[in-house]
């Protein structure tokens, strides 16, 4: 055990931070959920990434990765986050259907579809969730029907972020007649497909963060399909424990938060009764330790070994910091909270954002489940 | 970097947790008490004859001169069987303690299987004390190796029955004083104590998950229910979340530097919070039976209360760690206390 980067990581970290300091935007980039110009400022600075070879460090370099390993990886968000750099507005794309894609694709769909979403110019939504199909997924009615080389898909999709201005999806179907985990396949396709009708749903905030999806008769190939004919549960549950465990949420993220609330309580900390600090700290603390959770897993990830239920364990970890973080910058911010122009920082856009980490990629109810049945042995319900 | 254990590191945790699990059953804690015992002879002999008591010592002092972090499964396994000997505070703190002042062959004895008690300033009366063949105190700044007919010893009951607390009264004089000092020994004490309570912490839920497999309401076990469930899980997450800091507090603690003794009083707040999570979800889960003698759960509650506070408090720990968040820089290429070392 080594808690010390090598002098290669270390130059490894100053070399993604010059670029970051040359290239990251000065100006905020304006939302890539409000308008078609925020998302193509987004799409543009994914482009930018790929260029300097920094769309997705771990890839494969013949897929516009540069092969590195996780830890270097994790240098690397740490570096991104420091810097400030703008929200992957690929992050389905590339922390989910990406890796799954690597354990599941052929070498003829990989090919085609990772290069593209490493620079940015294909933008992936995920289509899984239906009205009736949330934390029961294995409840999706969405069917595909094979007819000779092509399948036809028809249903409804709920939630999918990004959909409103994204350029494909990869969702769970399946097919007629199958029941609950059986007769499932993930399938892509287009979002502009003759068929597909997108349906922007509203947050609280008025940003349009998802989408409703309708299939009416969409006809793709099935050379498109991932994975297995009636394998999707098992190819869609690889992806679920990356979104839970590992990519999704990298540790940097609430690093630098806890930086900046850090700077916040600072700022005021004239005006604070000193138990205040403590919350702060508290914050700083659970950062740090997600941080060290994740070291760990990746280095346990390069001795070969996997992501169990400990995927769920990071889920709630992460989910309950960052309301606890965010709702702390609040209390800090006082008065000045709820008052749309009173923070220059956004602590609120960041509060209501992480008022969705215990719903998003499985709830935190469902992880519970998991970690009780899969972690501690409990029988099921 | 490289944040996991070696196949050797591995190998010893897991052949002193083997034999500690066997032995150091809460039947056999209850034979002890009931037997009027303070320890079990046999397994002290045991402890001895494993070399486990020298793992920190020098090699050239008959030690494995090996570091904290390949001692700090070991004192997992110890909380988590509760154990009643004093393995940890021997082979984590006495020893290190003794080879860095001139012990007067007492390292050699410890080694043995002789007791050295400790009266460090951070924890008000000093434990395993009767047992003890000599001391070390201190006198202000001054370090003192007392034997054990020089020293005056007063019992104070804790409601641990395995802990043996003690007011020490004693003299100082030219005879007694060994040149050194504490060092790092505070923060020894408190990562190993952080260590014991994520060990008594998974052992507060495995006997409740235990228990929830086989208690049965409404004709069903009740750890069929959510409600048990997620007070299960969510006392598993505190654990999962805790470890990681505690072996990063082990390896970084003999850099010495503000950001390592930050570690170090976070991790042992991160393990107490925990384990204080665990001992009160299993007594939780076991309903009235969690309050009673009969169930086992209250050996481990009562270890994990005890050494929250032992080795430094958690106001204490919180005030060092408010220190180094708003005296040093933070942020995500700050994670390790080694970053500091490198500019």
């Amino acid at each position: 055990m080594n808690l010390e980067y090598t002098p290669e990581q270390r130059a490894f970290r100053l070399e993604v931070r010059a670029w970051m300091e040359t290239n990251v935007p000065k100006e905020r980039l304006p939302s890539f959920d409000l308008t078609r110009e925020g998302f193509e400022a987004h799409r543009d600075w994914e482009r930018k990434l790929s260029d300097g070879r920094w769309g997705m460090v771990t890839w494969p370099e013949e897929l516009g990765g540069r092969g590195l390993d996780l830890i270097r990886w994790l240098i690397f968000e740490e570096e991104y986050y420091r810097a400030e750099a703008p929200t992957r507005v690929n992050q389905n794309g590339i922390f989910l259907l990406g890796p799954t894609m690597m354990e599941f694709g052929t070498e003829e769909q990989k090919q085609r579809f990772l290069p593209s979403m490493a620079a940015g110019d294909v933008i992936w939504a995920q289509a899984w969730s239906e009205p009736g199909a949330g934390s029961d997924l294995a409840g999706v009615r969405s069917t595909c029907a094979r007819d000779g080389d092509e399948y036809v898909l028809n249903g409804q999709k709920i939630w999918s972020s990004r959909a409103v201005f994204a350029d494909w999806a990869f969702g769970l179907f399946r097919e007629p007649g199958s029941e609950r985990h059986k007769g499932m396949s993930l399938i892509l396709f287009p979002l502009d497909a003759p068929g597909v009708t997108r349906r922007p749903i509203e947050r609280m905030d008025g940003e349009k963060v998802f989408a409703e999806i309708f299939l009416d008769n969409v006809r793709v190939p099935v050379a498109d399909r991932l994975g297995g004919e009636g394998e999707g549960w098992k190819v869609c549950m690889a992806t679920a424990g990356f979104e839970r465990g590992l990519l999704l949420r990298s540790p940097a993220r609430y690093q630098q938060a806890a930086k900046r609330l850090i700077g916040l309580y600072e700022r005021h900390r004239h005006e604070l009764p000193a138990s205040m600090a403590e919350r702060v700290a508290q914050s700083w603390m659970d950062a740090d330790a997600y941080a060290l959770a994740i070291y760990a897993m990746c280095s346990r990830l390069a001795a070969g070994g996997t992501i169990g239920p400990e995927s769920s364990t990071n889920k709630i970890f992460w989910s309950e910091l960052d309301m606890a973080l965010s709702q702390t910058a609040l209390d800090i911010l006082g008065p000045r909270a709820e008052l749309a122009e009173g923070d220059p920082e956004r602590w609120l856009d960041y509060y209501i954002f992480a008022l969705a980490g215990p719903i998003y990629a499985g709830s935190n109810e469902i992880q519970r489940n998991i970690i009780a049945e899969r972690m501690l042995g409990l029988p099921k319900g | 970097m490289l944040f996991a254990f070696t196949e050797d590191q591995a190998a010893i945790t897991e052949a002193a947790r083997g034999m500690l699990i066997e032995s150091c059953t809460p039947a056999d804690l209850r034979r002890l008490l009931a037997n009027g015992e303070a320890i079990d002879k046999t397994r002290w002999q045991t402890i001895i004859d494993m070399g486990l008591l020298g793992i920190c010592a020098p090699e050239d002092k008959g030690g494995l001169g090996l570091s904290l972090i390949d001692f700090v499964g070991i004192a997992e396994a110890a909380g988590y069987v509760a154990l009643p000997e004093p393995l940890i505070e021997m082979a984590g703190v006495v020893v290190p303690l003794l080879a860095s002042l001139d012990d007067k062959g007492w390292l050699a004895r410890v080694l043995a299987g002789e007791i050295v008690a400790v009266g460090h300033p951070a924890n008000p009366l000093v434990s395993e004390a009767d047992g003890a063949a000599a001391f070390v105190l201190s006198s202000g700044d001054d370090l003192h190796l007392v034997e054990r007919d020089a020293v005056t010893l007063t019992r104070v009951d804790s409601f641990d029955p395995f802990r043996r607390l003690f007011c020490a009264d004693w003299a100082p004089s030219a005879a007694t004083h060994v040149n050194g000092g504490w060092r790092q020994t505070a923060q020894r004490g408190a990562v190993l104590a952080a260590a014991q309570m994520l060990g008594l912490g998974q052992r507060c839920v495995d006997i409740a998950v235990a228990y929830a497999k086989d208690r049965h309401q409404f004709g069903k076990p009740i750890g069929c229910y959510q409600a048990v469930k997620h007070l299960l899980a969510d006392a598993q997450v505190k654990i999962e979340f805790a470890r990681p800091v505690v072996h990063a507090a082990a390896i970084e603690l003999p850099l010495g530097s503000p950001a390592a003794k930050a570690r170090v009083a976070h991790a042992k707040l991160a393990a107490a919070e925990a384990a204080d999570l665990a001992a009160r979800t299993a007594v939780q889960v076991h309903g009235a039976m969690g309050m009673t003698w009969e169930v086992d759960v209250h050996f481990f509650l009562k270890r994990a209360l005890a050494l929250k506070t032992a080795w430094g408090t958690p106001a204490m720990h919180m005030a060092q760690v408010i220190d180094r968040m708003t005296a040093l820089p933070t942020g995500p290429e700050h994670t390790f206390a080694a970053s500091f070392e490198h500019g």
